[in-house]
C-alpha cells in the first residue's frame, strides 16, 4: 500500500481504463512534477476495452496485446499504477481516499475516472444459472472466449441488442457458433440509432445467421442439465447453454455521491471537468457533462470522450484554461462492416440517406435538424465520416440535393450550399 | 529484426526494433511521443498520422481506400500521409524512417 508523504503534490487517480491512463500521461505532459498514482480494482496491465468484443473475441492470441501503454512507459514517466485495488471511499475533509482494506491515501488533486459496470437485469433465476457472462472487461472477455472454444456447438444466447451486443454476436458468427438475441424493444439500437439504421444492423445480421426476436422482454431464466432455458413475458421461449448480457450498464457514480459530489444522469462536471468540489475532476464515462456544441449536458460512453475529458483535466489541474469542447465521434466493427459516427443527433427532424453507387454496403445517413447538421453515420464510407466532421464542426450548410445525389462525388465542393 | 526509425515533432530521433504487429503499437510501447493511437488500431481515429520518407514509400505502399479517407481528417495530410497502424511491421519495413505529424 503506497503512502505517499512527501511535499510534492500528489494526483491521485481512480481508474485506469482509457480516461485515468490518458489523464496520467496527459498531466505529466502539462508539466505535473508531482506523483501520480492510479488506482483499479482490474488487476491487469491497462488495456484498450473495444477489441474486447471485436477482434480479441476471435483472436487467438494467449495475451492481451491490446496494451493503453506499455508497462515501461509507466516508469519512465514516473506513474505509479496500484491494480487489484478497490476504492471504498473519498474523504473530502482529509483528502484522502480509503481502500478496501482500510489503508489511506491522500491526494492534493483527486480525479475519478470510474467508468460504468453492466447492468444485471432482474430476470428471475438468473442467479442460479451458471454460464451467465457480461463483457466489460479483459477478464470477461477472455472467459467468454474460453467458453465458447471448448466446445464450439454450444448455443450463445444474447440478451440486448445494443452495440456492445451485436459487436459479440458477429465476432461469435465468426467463430461458428449458433447466436440467438433477444432484444426488448421493437428493434435493435433502439434509442441509439435512427430506424434505418437499426434496420441495416438487423438486416446484417440475420444475413450472417444470427436469430434476432424482438419485443422479448425476458422474464425468468431456468437450467437442467447445463442447457439454460430462457422465458419471456409472452410465454415464448429459446434454449441456450451460454447467456451474454448486453442489457447496459449502471455509472459508477457511488464514490462521488457518498462523498458528497453532484451527481445527476452522471457526475456532473464543469467546463474543465472539475466536480462541485475544486480540487476532485471527474472524466470519461462516468461524467454528466455540458457540450457546447450542441447546448446541452450528456453522458457520453466512449474513447473519444474519454480520451479528450483526460486531456483537459490535465491541462486544468496545471492551471491552463480551458474548455471542453468537441463534436463526439464513435465506431463500431461488426462481420466487415465500420461504422463510424459522428455528432450527436438528439432531436433531428430530417435523416437523408446517401447511397454511394459501387456497393450496397456503403452509404452515410446524414442527420439534420432544419438546416443545421447535427450528426453522421457512414457505414463502410471514411469520406462520409470525414466530410461529416468537418461540415459539423464548421457549422457548414449542406446541399441537401446534392447530397442526396449519388451520381455527384462525394466532397465539399459539392456538398456546401453555395450562398 | 526490422528497425524503424522516428523523428518526433521535437526533432527527435529514435530508433527502434520491432517483430510483429504495426508501425503505431511499435510507437506506442516506445512512448514515441505524438503518435497516440487511441482506437486501438482499426483505422478510426487519425491519431497514429506519420509522414514516411519520401525515399521509403515504396517500402510501405499507398494508403487503402478508408486510411486515405481518414487522413484527410488532418489538414496536413501529405502524398506521404500513413496511418502507422495500417503498417505491419515485417522485414520489408527495415531502415523506414517515418516523421511524426503534429
Amino acid at each position: 500500500m503506497p503512502n505517499e508523504n512527501t511535499k510534492a503534490p500528489i494526483c491521485l487517480v481512480i481508474g485506469a481504463s482509457h480516461a485515468g491512463i490518458n489523464f496520467a500521461f496527459s498531466l505529466r505532459k502539462e508539466g505535473w512534477t508531482g506523483s501520480i498514482i492510479v488506482f483499479d480494482k482490474d488487476p491487469e496491465t491497462p488495456y484498450h476495452r473495444p477489441p474486447l468484443s471485436k477482434s480479441y473475441l476471435t483472436s487467438t492470441e494467449e495475451t492481451n496485446n491490446n496494451l493503453l501503454k506499455s508497462l515501461e512507459s509507466y516508469e519512465k514517466e514516473n506513474i505509479k499504477l496500484y491494480l487489484g485495488v478497490s476504492i471504498k471511499k473519498i474523504d473530502r475533509i482529509h483528502k484522502t481516499v480509503i481502500t478496501e482494506d482500510g489503508s489511506r491515501q491522500q491526494y492534493d488533486k483527486l480525479v475519478i475516472a470510474t467508468g460504468a459496470r453492466p447492468l444485471i437485469p432482474p430476470i428471475k433465476g438468473l442467479d442460479k444459472v451458471t454460464e451467465v457472462y457480461t463483457l466489460r472487461t479483459a477478464h470477461d472477455a477472455t472467459t467468454i472466449r474460453q467458453k465458447v472454444k471448448e466446445n464450439i456447438s454450444k448455443r450463445v444466447l444474447i440478451i440486448g441488442g445494443r452495440y456492445t451486443g451485436l459487436e459479440i454476436a458477429a465476432s461469435l458468427r465468426k467463430l461458428g457458433t449458433s447466436v440467438t438475441l433477444l432484444e426488448r424493444e421493437s428493434k435493435i439500437l433502439a434509442r441509439v440509432t435512427s430506424p434505418e439504421m437499426s434496420q441495416f444492423f438487423y438486416d446484417v445480421h440475420i444475413l450472417n445467421g444470427v436469430q434476432i426476436h424482438t419485443n422479448k422482454n425476458v422474464s425468468s431464466v431456468t437450467s437442467i442439465n447445463h442447457t439454460n432455458t430462457i422465458t419471456c413475458d409472452d410465454e415464448t421461449s429459446y434454449e441456450a447453454e451460454i447467456i451474454i448480457l448486453g442489457t447496459g450498464v449502471i455509472v459508477n457514480t457511488e464514490l462521488a455521491k457518498d462523498a458528497g459530489i453532484q451527481t445527476e444522469n452522471g457526475i456532473k462536471v464543469n467546463q474543465a471537468c472539475q466536480t462541485n468540489d475544486k480540487d476532485i475532476y471527474a472524466i470519461g464515462d462516468c461524467t454528466f457533462h455540458h457540450n457546447p456544441h450542441y447546448n446541452r449536458f450528456v453522458r457520453l460512453e466512449s474513447v473519444q470522450n474519454a480520451v479528450d475529458q483526460a486531456k483537459i483535466a490535465a491541462a486544468s489541474i496545471c492551471g491552463k484554461e480551458v474548455i471542453y469542447d468537441t463534436i463526439p465521434w464513435f465506431w463500431s466493427d461488426q462481420y466487415e462492416i465500420k461504422l463510424q459516427m459522428v455528432g450527436l443527433p438528439f432531436d433531428y427532424n430530417e435523416a437523408i440517406i446517401r447511397n454511394e453507387e459501387e456497393t450496397t454496403y456503403k452509404f452515410s445517413i446524414w442527420y439534420f435538424d432544419n438546416d443545421e447538421l447535427l450528426a453522421v453515420d457512414a457505414i463502410n464510407n471514411a469520406k462520409a465520416y470525414v466530410l461529416g466532421t468537418k461540415s459539423i464542426k464548421e457549422h457548414l450548410k449542406i446541399n441537401k440535393s446534392n447530397l442526396r445525389d449519388s451520381s455527384l462525388k462525394l466532397n465539399l465542393a459539392n456538398l456546401i450550399l453555395k450562398e | 529484426m526490422p528497425k524503424i526509425t522516428f523523428i518526433t515533432s521535437e526533432d527527435e530521433t529514435i530508433s527502434v526494433e520491432g517483430t510483429s504487429g504495426s508501425v503505431m503499437q511499435l510507437a506506442v510501447d516506445n512512448d514515441i511521443k505524438g503518435i497516440e493511437g487511441d482506437c486501438g488500431g482499426v483505422c478510426s481515429c487519425a491519431t497514429c498520422h506519420v509522414f514516411i520518407h519520401p525515399d521509403h514509400f515504396a517500402k510501405t505502399g499507398a494508403p487503402g481506400e478508408i486510411e486515405k479517407d481518414m487522413l484527410e481528417l488532418d489538414d496536413n495530410v501529405t502524398e506521404y500521409s500513413r496511418l502507422c497502424c495500417q503498417l505491419e511491421i515485417n522485414d520489408n519495413l527495415d531502415g523506414l524512417i517515418v516523421t511524426v505529424a503534429q
